[in-house]
């Protein structure tokens, strides 16, 4: 029952994610990895797909993965099982809840879920930098071209912040990466 | 009205790049100034219950501004319609992206995408972590410093569950961080009286 499956898959994602669209990935990478869903490689190569789409990108993600394992309907399967937890909590908020965020020990859980988001996040994101430049436990081998590409794009973002006190939008810097790695892949020849 | 709701936030939906920050600026421009339907402070209250719910910002602010409009018929449409460009482009997209996967060209242009990604990500948690370490809410030093506690325990745990390859749902740790938090805050609070 794949569409059972992706409902409450997309449904728990929904219901944990803390933290915004950065908050969620490792959460979703998790969920889609641990069911054969896609490869941890193809997700992250989705995400920059995402970031160059519009639409919130829980719902892009949850979109794509309903799509390629159950067709349209999977794909409106998914979204909805996402959308749902959020849509459930904020009419309750709107309607009977009013004062919910304001308790106080629903400030305390969150103070405490908003340092774990941001240790997830960085961990994804380093998680993210070794394997993409190729050193795992089981192999030290190093790919030069992403190593490259990764310190170019710091370089000009940090270059275009200082000298024109501006920061480069998330999907800018998408296009400059694809740009930058055709280049460099090319020149390589890997 | 319903129509109107639909239609502004099918708008939001198709011109909204980068996720729900980027949206934040639409529904001022879109719902704020142009039509009106919430006030600046109103706006305000509506972000800061869109950050402390789970679930993508975007589809938070959607529901709660539908539902002031219109109940829960409003709250659906305005859902929906921030939903409906993302589903049609992206089951789009899912269609020819493994075909164009095969591309020599593509596949060099990921390589440097998923750079850009990391980038992404990793700048999105350093900004979160200075935020986090210059928090003027929290005056008190003791609570400061149990963030800070939570960050580097939830940190030194993923990455020794990453490296013995241990499977442990990150949904357990952001638990943990909750109910921790609840009983140390309630601890806090127990002595402070104490005190007085």
């Amino acid at each position: 029952m794949i569409y059972l499956k992706l409902f409450l898959n997309f449904f728990k994602i929904g219901l944990f994610s803390f933290g915004g669209a950065f908050g969620m990935l490792p959460l979703i990478e998790e969920t889609v990895v641990t069911n054969n869903w896609l490869s941890a490689s193809d997700f992250y190569s989705f995400v920059g797909v995402c970031e160059s789409t519009p639409g919130p990108i829980a719902v892009n993600i949850a979109t794509y993965v309903g799509s390629i394992q159950g067709g349209i309907l999977g794909s409106i399967i998914a979204t909805l099982g996402v959308v749902l937890p959020s849509f459930i909590i904020i009419l309750l908020i709107a309607s009977i809840l009013k004062n919910i965020i304001k308790n106080k020990y629903v400030q305390y859980f969150l103070n405490g879920v908003n340092p774990v988001v941001i240790a997830l996040i960085l961990s994804t994101g380093i998680f993210l930098l070794f394997n993409n430049i190729g050193i795992s436990i089981s192999d030290l081998s190093l790919n030069i071209a992403p190593i490259i590409i990764f310190l170019c794009l710091v370089f000009i973002y940090c270059l275009f912040y200082v000298v024109k006190k501006k920061k480069i939008s998330s999907i800018t810097m998408i296009i400059l990466s694809a740009i930058l790695g055709i280049v460099i892949c090319s020149i390589l020849k890997i | 009205m319903i129509g109107s709701l639909f239609v502004t936030f099918l708008k939001i939906g198709l011109f909204t790049f980068g996720g729900g920050y980027a949206m934040i600026a639409q529904i001022k421009e879109y719902v704020v100034e142009k039509k009106k339907w919430l006030t600046d402070e109103e706006l305000l209250e509506i972000i800061a219950i869109a950050e402390s719910t789970p679930g993508p910002i975007a589809i938070n602010l959607a529901s709660f501004v539908g539902y002031k409009k219109k109940g829960i018929l409003g709250s659906i449409v305005a859902t929906l319609g921030v939903i409906i460009p993302s589903l049609i482009i992206i089951y789009c997209i899912s269609i020819f992206l493994s075909s164009l996967m095969e591309n020599k060209i593509v596949q060099y242009a990921f390589i440097g995408i998923k750079c850009s990604v990391c980038f992404l990500i990793l700048k999105a948690g350093l900004t979160m972590l200075i935020k986090l370490v210059k928090q003027v809410e929290l005056n008190d030093k003791i609570l400061k410093l149990f963030s800070l506690f939570i960050f580097i325990f939830s940190f030194i745990t993923l990455i020794i569950l990453e490296i013995f390859s241990i499977n442990f749902s990150s949904i357990f740790l952001i638990l943990i961080g909750g109910f921790l938090s609840i009983s140390f805050y309630s601890l806090i609070n127990h002595f402070k009286r104490g005190i007085k």
